[in-house]
């Protein structure tokens, strides 16, 4: 299994050269194995990812783990959309009101986007999951709801050898007493119990945190405790904050690793970033 | 042991920030949370008991009505609700083990979760102020 990173900024996709080693673009992951290719969430790192060419690939799967702007923006230049020949399936969060159809209709509608939905000439099919198990090809994947504003989901995508859980949007430490030690009452735990590789909300330092609790996202701190909690092998932070540049990034991360003793791997996610799990 | 939905984390959490005492159970009766008031209500902590089957916590009070008679189980709020999956509240009398009688009312109410599944319920207990 190939996890490819194209996009881990936060919130809405950033453009300074100061942001450019972590990246400016917004929630994106290709993970791919044998001829299946999962696109987790649709943010504006989607762009520019087509299905390689003259191998016969014709169908992709999008796996969105909510329906906010920085998740699903690159979805109107989603170029795979525009070939008929593909056959392509979003699996999104149900909602107790509208359907994923309706609510993703939204954005890829007029004022917002030129094109409809159902103008796209691809073939396409929509699953509303919740807290699910599915399979795709070589994958089963795994659906929980988690702390975050308006249905959230995240995933454990595993290949039977590895697995991989893309929590980028979580605030599991909200409430008076933050983060819980005692795990059946950590939201995600299941998901991330002892998942090869996990690639987690970090958005900000815990000096920002208190004055940002119940936006729906996690400190670096907190992300670490997590991962530790779930004993998870190699954490990757991410959803970086808009603000903070490469230098600001580097030197947040210095400090947890100086103030944090973990025995696991644990590093900023970057933009273009590629592990390989077994 | 399976994490519990986040409706119910969610619920927890609410609880560790209020004044009110709140007992958080599973579909089944079980007291799996309450929060530092309700200590003081139970006489437990929660750190030392932790969660509690409902065989055992549903003996820690006797319920009456004015008259002193006892109230059948299924006429409790938070029974009503686990069973009925729906909001009940009513006035009545607790007696605990240790004798304090205390006029309290309860407001209970389901946790139906997104997928529109039934989780658990919860009770705010609250203190009755006599005005004789």
């Amino acid at each position: 299994m190939k996890v490819t990173l194209r996009g881990v900024r936060g919130s809405i996709p950033t453009t300074s050269p100061h942001m450019s080693h972590y990246g400016g673009n917004t929630s994106c992951a290709i993970v791919s194995e044998e001829d299946r290719i999962l696109v987790m969430d649709g943010g504006s790192g989607m762009q520019q990812f087509n299905l390689p060419e003259g191998t016969g690939m014709n169908r992709v799967d999008i796996l969105l783990t909510h329906l906010h702007l920085d998740h699903i923006q690159g979805l109107g230049f989603f170029i795979p959309f525009f070939n008929p020949e593909n056959d392509i399936h979003i699996w999104g969060p149900a909602s107790t009101t509208n359907s994923l159809h309706a609510r993703l209709s939204r954005y890829l509608s007029p004022p917002l986007f030129p094109v409809q939905l159902r103008e796209l000439p691809c073939k396409l099919t929509l699953h509303e999951i919740e807290n699910s198990s599915f399979a795709i090809g070589p994958f089963t994947i795994e659906s929980r709801f988690v702390i975050h504003p308006g249905p959230t989901v995240g995933f454990r995508v595993s290949n039977g050898r590895s697995v991989f859980t893309y929590i980028p949007d979580h605030e599991p430490a909200l409430g008076a007493n933050g983060l819980l030690p005692d795990t059946k009452w950590l939201s995600g735990f299941d998901l991330a119990v002892n998942a090869d590789l996990l690639l987690h909300d970090a958005q900000y330092s815990y000096q920002q945190y208190p004055s940002k609790k119940g936006w729906g996202h996690s400190s670096m701190d907190d992300a670490a405790k997590f991962a530790s909690l779930a004993g998870v092998k190699h954490l990757l932070l991410a959803h970086h904050d808009p603000a903070h540049t490469d230098a600001q990034l580097d030197e947040l991360f210095a400090d947890l690793k100086k103030r944090k003793n973990y025995s696991f791997n644990y590093e900023l996610a970057a933009e273009g970033m590629q592990i390989n799990l077994p | 042991m399976p994490a519990y939905a986040i409706e119910i984390i969610l619920n927890r959490q609410l609880a560790d920030c209020l004044s009110m005492p709140v007992f958080i159970t599973d579909t089944a009766g079980n007291l799996i949370f309450y929060n530092e008031p309700a200590e003081k209500v139970l006489g437990t902590r929660f750190e030392e008991t932790g969660e509690m089957k409902v065989e055992t916590w549903s003996t820690i009070f006797k319920q009456q009505d004015d008259e002193g008679n006892l109230l059948p189980p299924d006429s409790l709020p938070l029974v009503r609700t686990i069973k009925d999956q729906t909001p009940n509240h009513k006035t009545f009398w607790i007696v605990s083990m240790l004798g304090k009688t205390e006029k309290i009312s309860v407001t209970a109410y389901p946790i139906i979760g997104r997928a529109g599944n039934f989780l658990g319920a919860v009770a705010i207990f609250w203190q009755v102020k006599d005005a004789s």
